[in-house]
């Protein structure tokens, strides 16, 4: 079918390669780690959950120094279109670069994952697959890539949800997860064909140049538009796509659940920004469609519905993991309101509430497996007296839980306020999206108070007094997390101004 | 040295920090300490203060030197937001007449807060940190002339409060920390959307930048046209100043948002209500006089009589709650209610008068209402009970008690010669100058009958007539004839300690010498409560539209 190419087009398709591998190191090096940490693991023999994590851990601040390089060097896409290196994508590797070195830590924390007698093996292993896809879900702009990129993510996903071999729970979580991820999977490749059908392209750039030079038929975009938003909503855990959340959330091991609540959520944040950021339009632009809506709309309804659905179910949750996966049904919703803006300030916006939202999300999961390692448990009646018991978790978790509420002076509030001001700056456009925001930030209030509320008002019924001691790592972790927290609460200019600098997306334009 | 008074506490909590929980005397002491260096700066400050400046507004030129006092102001935060320019948070405090006034409240009320608290046992590292993080964001609110700031202190305020009632309160106590948390938040999140609007809407003449500076938001030159709180854009101004009323409001409490009061005060530990009544309380009629009102002049010029009406019904209503009380805390919580009405009612007067009375009674009402409750703790402390018709003859063996309960009792009713009757009186003459007002002062003024009536009803069932034994004590009577007085948990004390004393006494004092000679704290307020008036004036109003 192909013809068989020239010399002379091997040449150049080499020296494009080439070139492109000069923007793909970080990549590249991450993906030799991955290759390291597996070979790792078969010749070291006994315990080694720590050295492994240890060389996780290493591995990942290591690849900080090359994404740091990225900054010298031009936007520039890759690969034949099928790669980009922007400001906007470094700004994602180092989030994910710093979402996999917490995740690790809190696995090493996790006495249920280190307890178990097939060892972690592969398990880091698949933390560092997982950051090569999401780095690549934020940087790809072409179609394919993209489907790629989240098959990554995906997959690894599965595998590490599905970790606690013994547990029932974990195992039905890992089903419900693949089972969910395919249909969904499914459902943003007919999107993406449906798009390419219109447009016979697959990069994002020219497909936007296509759609605006020669039109399209509007019911089908629709079509498309929903077909891909249902596929990235998935990812995002929004409603309505959210039924997969709660019960892979509960099921998982906890750092696992941290991790896809906060990398694989931010992932398919970013992902969705790239990809109607450039390459869908919507109604503003002049181009109505017969329906009379657009991306746009529907967007807001699934925002709106985000934040209610999340906020009002989370109050009848037992558990603190099903909690904490009904907020982050809710925090899509907080997320997607900076997106709906379509400028520069709403994207600064959400690049500062996602920053704030790994601090805090992460937090608050490692300080839930920090106290299920003493207590055993994740249930909220198990958590009363704890304040006493274990002080600085309870005030570390009492920080981070009033951070997800949006109060100042945490990182939260200072999220909550730029997504707010972006709102606000459109004038009264989107005024009642900022009203149902708060509101139901008010909501979210009354819920994760439950947790201070049996931690420090409530005594346990077993009368252990005194206070139950725990390592001195955990201690630091605790506590550095909590102040930094607190921290970029009251001083967050530099991630603000950083988030600003990383809100230009190649091929979009913000203003 | 405005810097040093509101982070003072907090320095206390970090030192406190550090020490371990066992020491408990040193705790306590290092709080103390903290209160009363409080103190003394809040001293410094009031002899250093010209109370001929009169703040509110920028002073000619746009720029708040000359007319703010000790400002200080660094940029704190400041962006780039692409198309609307820099965003510029700065640290920007300081004092006029409104707010030293509530700064000198604040010091005094922390001190017999401090001191109140010496008798907690339960958790007393934990209870004097988040107790001096709450002293700190009180202060800091009172000072904050950045909305940001503001908010910020506003917020920090919350979480404190919340355990202090929920760890250390009272049986019910986790429905009523809840409450006030939830209320006072669903109060201040349109508080944050109003915050963003007003930024984006004013520009700082100096700088010619957007700004959260509450100065600059006060003088309505500064609104941009067009813009979404900008002159002309009526609806959503209306908008703003009704949910910047609300949240202010559920503060003061106003009705028919002031549920949560009763039931925090009867929940909370004694020095807590103290502070709940003396402070936290002005801080909603406070943020009306600096922030809601000088930025929204016309709205407010529209609904002085709906102010006016909510401050009769807060007088009547929560005097007519009192009288049905039988919990004495609860009676003065809703005696509380009853005296912020007048504040109210002061602020709907919209002339000097008026506002002075409001300022004037917020003072007042923060120096009597934490004898009040100082008072009702001291009984509660002995006989572990508050319901009144559980007492009887208090006067016969507790006489110094019963004397300062008659002092703090009619300071609230108003009798003259005490302050509070002073603050009402200056309500009443604005009220009834303002024709706007006159006939809600003409119903008004029955509040005050009730007041008398709750006050001396509760006053004479306790402590005069016969002695009722089962309260405080049992009485058995011997082979001779002789009575003889068998105390429930006595503890050798009875009658008033050297440390409840020391609480008492020096506000019996302000409040007397406050009622005789009231200009120490009115002379400062005058020229700041002039200027107001003239910014809200009807005039200033018309020429935004």
């Amino acid at each position: 079918m192909f013809a068989m190419p020239s010399g002379a087009e091997i040449q150049s398709i080499i020296s494009t390669l080439r070139f492109g591998a000069g923007y793909f190191i970080p990549e590249l090096y991450l993906s030799a780690l991955f290759m390291v940490l597996i070979i790792l693991d078969l010749v070291l023999g006994g315990r080694k959950n720590q050295i492994l994590a240890s060389a996780t851990i290493i591995g990942l601040l290591g690849s900080l120094f090359f994404i740091f390089q990225q900054h010298s060097l031009p936007d520039a896409e890759i690969f034949f279109g099928m790669y980009a290196l922007d400001r906007f994508g470094i700004f994602f590797k180092y989030f994910f670069v710093l979402c996999g070195i917490l995740a690790v830590v809190i696995s090493m924390e996790d006495e249920k994952l280190n307890s178990q007698d097939s060892g972690v093996g592969e398990y880091y292993a698949l933390v560092v697959a997982m950051v090569i896809g999401m780095m690549m879900m934020a940087s790809s702009t072409d179609l394919l890539m993209m489907f790629l990129a989240m098959e990554l993510v995906g997959l690894s996903a599965y595998v590490l949800t599905g970790y606690l071999k013994s547990d029932a729970r974990s195992s039905e979580a890992a089903l419900k997860y693949l089972v969910y991820g395919a249909v969904s999977s499914g459902m943003l490749l007919y999107g993406f064909s449906l798009i390419y059908g219109l447009t016979a392209q697959t990069n994002i750039s020219r497909i936007s140049m296509e759609l605006t030079q020669h039109g399209y038929d509007p019911l089908v975009m629709i079509l498309a538009t929903l077909l891909v938003m249902a596929g990235l909503g998935y990812k995002m855990g929004a409603v309505p796509f959210h039924f997969w959340s709660p019960d892979v959330y509960e099921g998982a091991p906890t750092p696992v659940t941290a991790y896809l609540s906060t990398g694989s959520k931010a992932a398919g944040f970013a992902l969705l920004m790239r990809i109607f950021f450039v390459a869908v339009p919507h109604a503003s632009e002049g181009v109505e469609d017969m329906l009379g809506i657009d991306w746009l709309t529907i967007m807001m309804i699934i925002a709106a519905a985000s934040m209610i659905y999340g906020n009002v179910v989370a109050i009848w949750q037992k558990n603190v993991k099903r909690l904490l996966a009904y907020s982050s049904i809710a925090h899509a919703g907080y997320l997607l309101l900076g997106i709906i803006t379509m400028d520069k300030i709403g994207t600064q916006a959400v690049l500062v509430y996602l920053a704030g939202y790994l601090l805090m999300n992460i937090g608050a999961f490692y300080v839930v497996v920090v106290i299920s390692n003493k207590t055993g448990s994740e249930n909220l009646d198990d958590y009363r007296g704890l304040g006493r018991k274990m002080p600085l978790a309870g005030a570390a978790l009492t920080v981070f839980l009033i951070s997800l509420v949006g109060l100042p002076p945490t990182f939260g509030f200072i999220g909550k306020l730029m997504i707010f001001s972006a709102l606000i700056g459109k004038g009264d456009l989107f005024m009642w999206l900022a009203l149902i925001g708060i509101l139901t930030s008010v909501i979210s209030l009354y819920y994760y108070m439950f947790i201070p509320l049996n931690m420090f008002l409530r005594e346990s019924e077993q009368n252990s007094r005194g206070e139950v001691k725990t390592g001195m790592v955990s201690n630091v972790i605790t506590a550095v997390l909590m102040i930094l927290t607190l921290y970029f609460g009251l001083f967050f200019q530099p991630i603000a101004q950083f988030a600003g600098y990383s809100a230009s997306i190649l091929g979009a334009v913000l203003n | 040295m405005l810097s040093l008074i509101v982070f003072l506490p907090i320095i206390a909590g970090l030192i406190i920090l550090a020490v371990p929980a066992s020491q408990k005397q040193i705790i306590r002491i290092v709080s103390l300490l903290a209160a009363v260096a409080q103190g003394v700066l809040a001293v410094l400050i009031w002899r250093q203060y010209d109370p001929t400046m009169a703040g509110i507004v920028a002073a000619p030129g746009g720029s708040p030197v000359g007319s703010f006092q000790l400002i200080e102001r660094i940029p704190w935060i400041s962006l780039n937001l692409g198309s609307f320019g820099p965003m510029t948070i700065e640290y920007f405090i300081g004092v006029d007449g409104l707010s030293i006034t509530m700064v000198i409240l604040t010091a005094l009320i922390s001190i017999i807060g401090v001191l109140s608290s010496w008798p907690i046992q339960k958790q007393v590292k934990g209870y004097f940190i988040l107790f001096n993080l709450l002293s700190t964001a009180m202060m800091g609110c009172f000072v904050a002339l950045d909305f940001f700031l503001f908010y910020v202190f506003w917020e920090v305020m919350l979480l404190p409060m919340y355990f202090l009632i929920g760890i250390w309160g009272g049986p019910n106590r986790e429905y009523a920390a809840i409450k006030f948390f939830l209320y006072t938040l669903f109060g201040s999140v349109f508080m944050l959307l109003v915050m963003i609007g007003l930024y984006f809407s004013v520009i700082d003449p100096v700088t010619g930048n957007h700004t959260f500076s509450l100065v600059a938001m006060a003088d309505q030159h500064n609104y941009v046209a067009g813009s979404i709180l900008g002159p002309g854009s009526v609806m959503w101004r209306y908008a703003a100043f009704i949910v910047l009323f609300v949240g202010f409001a559920i503060k003061v409490p106003m009705f028919p948002f002031h549920t949560w009061l009763p039931d925090a005060h009867v929940e909370a530990p004694t020095p807590i209500s103290v502070i709940l009544a003396g402070v936290l309380l002005k801080l909603g009629t406070y943020g009306m006089m600096r922030i809601n009102f000088p930025l929204f002049p016309e709205v407010y010029q529209a609904g002085l009589y709906v102010i006016g009406i909510f401050g009769a019904i807060n007088i009547i209503y929560g005097a007519f709650c009192a009288l049905a009380q039988q919990d004495l805390k609860k009676m003065v919580a809703y005696s509380s209610i009853s005296h912020m009405g007048y504040v109210l009612l002061g602020m709907a007067a919209g002339n000097s008068e008026g506002m002075l009375g409001a300022l004037y009674q917020m003072f007042n009402h923060g120096t009597i209402t934490a004898m009040l409750f100082l008072l009702v703790g001291v009984i509660y402390d002995r006989a572990h009970s508050r319901q009144i018709d559980k007492f009887g003859g208090l006067a016969s063996y507790m006489p110094v008690y019963a004397g300062l309960v008659t002092v703090a009792w009619f300071a609230s009713l108003g009798l003259p010669g005490l302050s509070g009757f002073i603050s009402e009186a200056f309500v009443f003459v604005g009220a009834f100058t303002a024709p706007v007002t006159r006939p809600i002062a003409m119903v008004s003024v029955l509040g005050i009958v009730f007041g008398a009536a709750y006050l001396l009803w509760s006053l004479q069932r306790m402590f005069l007539g016969k002695r009722k034994p089962d309260a405080l004590y049992e009485v058995e009577t011997d082979g001779h004839g002789h009575e003889h007085i068998h105390f429930h948990d006595w503890n050798g004390k009875l009658d008033l300690d050297a440390r409840e004393l020391t609480m008492l006494i020096p506000l019996a004092i302000i409040v007397i010498v406050l009622g005789i000679y009231p200009m120490p704290i009115m002379g400062m307020l005058t020229a700041s409560i002039n200027k107001l008036v003239t910014v809200l004036a009807p005039v200033a109003a018309a020429a935004v539209h």
